[in-house]
């Protein structure tokens, strides 16, 4: 690891100021922020990531990491901890999709340590990536390339991608956000701001070391999910290699809300499958309104997947995103009205 | 250029001073002290001692222990957080000690496997639960196992086998001892009062 800076913040006006040079979108930012650690200091250790100055932004924890379940939905802090979000009786009952993402995610350490904010920000698993004796990549090296589209590319995404960049974003917990139309409160030097959840990671657009739409020194506090007979309706379905303690390699979060046997509205989101948290509209717009049957579930994941583009080793993640996503969805329709 | 203020701390390279950065004033209570030389002054209470030490910045509380402390009982295993060799608790919560510096473990209570026996040398009830299970091969993933195993109880995450498969399953075991861990951990649970 490369020798850098230490400095630690007591608040968020004081984390801000500390980290006016964090650029925070950008991949190779001479300030990071140090919060559960668990990707900044793996990263600082493969030579990946190579601040100049760490802001240890963990003193902000106590203040920042409540979580609120009521009629006006939920509200989690950012500091809060993926474990403690994980077991909080309001998000279990009320929001099973993000119970179960997080429950799912990593293993009961990293869950200890790694907090929401910290866990929505995490680096890709691509191994070119992470692997910097491997010359080209966009992501890590703006302009040298791209490893992985002539490489060994089986976890590699297929939605959201273009010819600059592959790599698939890896969590679990912000697929279920995506879907359940969360939103996420920032602060930093120009005061507070709420933003859409989907706004929130930048698209592609061949500019692979962005990755956030977050502004210099800004921190994300609090995340908000709006209430709705949804969320309660709603679950997090998650395919990967082995049976615990790995990324997807598909995932899908869905919320339903039924008119009888219509669906009168249906929320996805996928993982495992994309550039950058994904919202699967297309699908969506295919179920509402119609029975919730197995074809129509099949149109629907067939829309989503339709812009999908495949390199080599990852041509079976298309059909695996499909059956997994009607999968989930016949599984959220067989959660009984009781259940709700 | 950034503010430093009283409990905001610059420590590391001498490259920093290119930066322009102010030098620390008087450290608040808590607060890692700075030497000239990058390095940084702390202390940790480990397994109940408060300990002092003077690191680089860059040391993990795994190297800490191991290296500064002589407490090798915490093995480093993979070094990048896969594999649960190196799990201790920080604050009575198991956490990746290779994935902690040290020094943001300021002023924290660190609990290691050189700490579980009591006095007398008597066993904690987990330790003796793996050696009645045959809980280990190698042995090199048990002090995480155990560390984790003692933590998967309190949580109460240890109520069915499937439980404890799931809530262990950040601690690799290269023998494959996995059913003879869990066999461990339902002895132990009872014997920690957790049914």
């Amino acid at each position: 690891m490369r020798p850098f800076g230490f400095e630690r913040a007591v608040d968020i006006a004081h984390a801000s100021r500390l980290g006016q040079d964090s650029g925070q979108g950008q991949t190779d930012a001479a300030v990071q922020f140090l919060a559960g650690g668990t990707t900044l200091i793996d990263l600082m250790k493969l030579d990946v990531l190579t601040p100049a100055r760490v802001v240890d932004i963990g003193p902000l924890q106590v203040a920042h990491n409540s979580i609120e379940a009521g009629a006006a939905g939920l509200r989690l802090g950012a500091f809060a901890t993926m474990s403690a979000t994980a077991d909080h009786p309001g998000v279990l009952q009320g929001y099973p999709a993000i119970a179960q993402s997080l429950q799912l995610a990593a293993s009961a350490q990293l869950r200890n340590m790694a907090t929401l904010g910290g866990n929505v920000l995490q680096k890709t698993r691509c191994t070119y990536y992470r692997d910097s004796s491997w010359s080209a990549c966009n992501k890590r090296n703006p302009g040298s390339g791209c490893a992985a589209i002539q490489g060994f590319n089986r976890n590699h995404a297929v939605l959201g991608v273009d010819d600059t960049c592959i790599a698939q974003y890896p969590g679990d917990f912000a697929v279920a956000l995506i879907a359940l139309d969360a939103q996420v409160e920032l602060n930093g030097p120009s005061g507070r701001r709420r933003l859409p959840f989907s706004s929130l990671h930048a698209p592609l657009n061949r500019r692979p070391h962005i990755e956030t739409t977050l502004r210099p020194g800004e921190i994300i506090t609090a995340f908000f999910v709006p209430p709705g007979a949804w969320n309660r309706r709603s679950l997090y379905l998650k395919v990967r290699d082995r049976a615990s303690y790995e990324f997807a390699i598909s995932s899908a979060a869905v919320a339903l809300d039924m008119d009888g046997e219509r669906v009168r509205s249906v929320r996805i989101g996928l993982g495992g499958m994309a550039y950058r948290p994904w919202r699967a509209k297309e699908a969506e717009d295919a179920l509402t309104g119609k029975p919730l049957t197995e074809s129509n579930a099949e149109a629907a994941a067939a829309a989503a997947l339709s812009s999908a583009t495949t390199h080599g080793y990852n041509d079976y993640k298309p059909e695996l995103a499909r059956r997994t996503l009607v999968h989930a969805l016949l599984q959220a329709r067989s959660i009984t009205p009781a259940d709700v | 250029m950034t503010t430093v203020t009283r409990r905001s701390v610059m420590t590391g390279c001498a490259a920093l001073a290119a930066l322009g950065a102010a030098p620390p004033a008087t450290p608040a209570k808590d607060e890692p002290t700075t030497a000239a030389d990058g390095r940084v002054d702390i202390h940790m209470t480990v397994n109940g001692k408060r300990r002092a030490l003077t690191l680089d910045v860059r040391v993990t509380v795994l190297d800490a222990l191991r290296e500064h402390l002589q407490l090798t009982g915490t093995k480093k295993g993979c070094d990048q957080g896969q594999c649960g060799a190196c799990t201790v608790l920080i604050g009575g919560r198991r956490v990746l000690s290779c994935l902690t510096l040290a020094v943001a473990a300021q002023g924290k209570h660190i609990e290691t496997i050189e700490g579980l026996a009591g006095a007398s040398g008597k066993l904690h009830p987990m330790q003796q639960a793996f050696i009645d299970q045959d809980g280990f091969q190698c042995g090199y993933c048990t002090p995480g196992q155990i560390m984790s195993a003692i933590a998967c109880v309190r949580e109460g995450h240890a109520n069915t086998d499937a439980d404890i498969r799931e809530y262990m399953s950040g601690n690799l075991c290269r023998c494959a001892a996995y059913p003879k861990i869990v066999a461990a951990i339902k002895q132990a649970r009872t014997e920690m009062g957790h049914g």
